[in-house]
């Protein structure tokens, strides 16, 4: 277990350097000088050789490459281009409002998924396997963003019980904030978490041990919950921290619906005003996410199935 | 399996179909020039003349709807397409000839894979500056590692089989094997994958361009009309909720395709 983890600790090195390789290279194939793009097209000459500069664009490519990756690797990415603000201080302040939301929305998530796709396994077939489907198929086709328009325009616009635009003072005025872009994703997650949760209870139910357990008269629900729920369970917990990622990039669309600030609002607002180092840090920072996440859900697999590791 | 497979097949081609129609003939379908603009008309909700309303300049939104079914299913449809074109020839060499081209193709598609696609989308898509050409590379890159992934199991499958050995010692070239019988025999998952990821695509599309990172306005896409409609969503609700439901109608009928295709070949998944 400890070599597990070790490896695959050891495999994150590449892959953060190889991602970081990519954002670096995909800002400077972008068509354009970001110096121009930032000042306009009618800047002075010698203020555009001085912004440059000032963000060491002038310098050679593999400078500004170590330069970048001692930025990332530090977290100190420098000053917005555009207000002059720190972006750490940026990303402080974004990061809270992000990791809610994606938190709420796998709880929400969870909490309807996973006893609706149990509900749909046990009774396979009939009304409530018929409503899970109906359920899964709209989760899979309405874009969440687009949910999120429907919900705002319902909860918000039109029945007032929500507030919109903004993240909210306080920690229940902040909840209250939160409720309908957590719903909005939570609901989408919830139709995954409910198919992946069936499919998987249906395999399990198959197995020799649950008819071992039926034939010996243990009663149904016990069979259902202690015997075929549990290890029905691993690969659910494997499908869900990947789709924490999926969840992660919905919350960049749905903070936009709610006009709520996060880190999707930070990158999308950056893209918009060019501001080409606050792009740069928001690219990192998924990116980032990404390999953890990755990482986490790894090792949960491997400590909840001590099989993985040894493989 | 309530419903007849055969059913859902008809039903989700026939109105992907339609859907593809309506975009492709949209010049001669739409009853108005989708950019012209009248402030007397402005915001209304469906009347008789504007079936879908009008939107914030007065713009007629069924013809928005409908040509703004152009781009989003035309880079809903293309970027699965170029992304198959390659991703399947990498597959299938990955897994045909092993060894360090599978090494290196398998590990890099495994390292964007990590990457849900919509991340992967925006992340491209931020870098290279939103416009039409950034969407279709943007998704055709985050769609491309599964295409490998998946073409190359496939491949690694019926390359066990004895005619490729037969076939080997006939003399017949790579490139000649693969073609004439690797790719036949994993055509089947790969056509399902195809109708399925066209689905992800248009999803995909609408968020690229609901972000401001896909076609760029005054040019109508169904993401775009919904950003644009969001600056007025008391007033006139209308071209967001019609784009919407375009997005969403696509969508499902591209995933019907998938799924009922998958289910008729392969019946075991669709559990």
């Amino acid at each position: 277990m400890t070599g597990y983890i070790l490896r695959r600790l050891l495999e994150v090195v590449p892959t953060i350097l190889l991602v970081l390789t990519l954002v670096f290279f995909a800002l400077r194939i972008m068509p354009g000088d970001p110096a121009v793009a930032a000042l306009g097209e009618f800047a002075a000459p010698d203020a555009i050789d001085r912004f440059r500069e000032k963000l060491g664009l002038n310098q050679p490519l593999y400078a500004q490459y170590f330069a970048f990756l001692a930025q990332a690797l530090t977290g100190n990415f420098g000053n917005s281009m555009n207000n002059g603000a720190p972006i750490g201080d940026l990303l402080a302040q974004a990061l809270p409002y992000t990791i809610a939301l994606a938190l709420a929305a796998t709880a929400i998530g969870i909490a309807i998924g996973l006893p609706l796709g149990a509900m749909t396994a046990v009774h396979r077939g009939g009304k409530i396997d018929a409503f899970g489907r109906f359920f899964a198929l709209i989760g899979f086709s309405l874009p969440d963003f687009y949910f999120g328009v429907l919900l705002l325009l319902a909860f918000s616009l039109h029945l007032d019980w929500f507030p919109m635009l903004g993240g909210g003072k306080g920690f229940l005025d902040q909840l209250h904030h939160l409720v309908l872009p957590a719903i909005t994703l939570g609901l989408v997650m919830a139709a995954f978490v409910m198919r992946l949760t069936r499919s998987s209870l249906l395999e399990v139910l198959k197995r020799d041990y649950v008819r071992t357990a039926r034939g010996k008269g243990v009663a149904e629900h016990l069979v259902i919950f202690k015997h075929a729920l549990r290890n029905a369970l691993i690969p659910v917990t494997t499908g869900m921290g990947i789709y924490l990622l999926t969840t992660l990039s919905g919350t960049i669309t749905v903070e936009l619906v709610f006009s709520r600030p996060g880190l999707g609002t930070l990158l999308i607002g950056g893209v918009s005003a060019r501001d080409y180092t606050l792009v740069q840090a928001g690219l990192v920072v998924f990116a980032f996410f990404v390999v953890v996440v990755n990482l986490a859900t790894d090792l949960l697999c491997a400590a909840i199935d001590p099989r993985i590791a040894l493989r | 399996m309530n419903v007849p497979i055969g059913k859902l097949t008809a039903i989700g081609g026939g109105l992907s179909l339609l859907l593809i129609l309506l975009a492709a003939f949209s010049p001669w379908i739409a009853p108005l020039d989708p950019l012209d603009q009248s402030f007397l008309t402005a915001n209304q909700g469906p009347t008789a003349e504007h079936w879908f309303g009008t939107d914030a300049f007065g713009r007629d939104v069924l013809s928005r709807v409908l040509f703004g079914g152009r781009v989003s299913l035309a880079i809903g449809i293309l970027a699965p397409l170029l992304s198959a074109l390659a991703g399947i020839w990498a597959g299938m060499l990955a897994g045909y000839l092993g060894g360090w081209t599978d090494r290196l193709l398998s590990r890099s598609s495994d390292l964007l894979m990590s990457f849900p696609t919509l991340l992967l989308g925006v992340m491209i898509a931020a870098a290279l500056g939103p416009s039409f050409q950034s969407a279709v590379i943007a998704i055709a890159v985050a769609l491309f590692p599964r295409f490998v992934r998946l073409s190359r199991s496939a491949t690694q499958v019926v390359r066990r089989e004895p005619f490729i050995d037969a076939s080997i010692a006939a003399g017949r070239g790579t490139a000649s094997i693969v073609l004439r019988h690797v790719l036949p025999n994993i055509a089947g998952p790969l056509v399902v994958a195809l109708s399925l990821w066209i689905a992800t695509a248009i999803r995909l599309e609408a968020a690229l361009s609901f972000l401001g990172l896909g076609a760029q306005p005054p040019a109508p896409s169904w993401g775009n009309m919904i950003r644009d409609g969001m600056s007025d969503l008391v007033g006139d609700p209308w071209p967001a909720a019609f784009a919407g439901a375009a997005i969403t109608i696509s969508v499902l009928a591209f995933n019907m395709v998938g799924d009922a295709l998958r289910d008729l070949l392969d019946p075991e998944t669709g559990l």
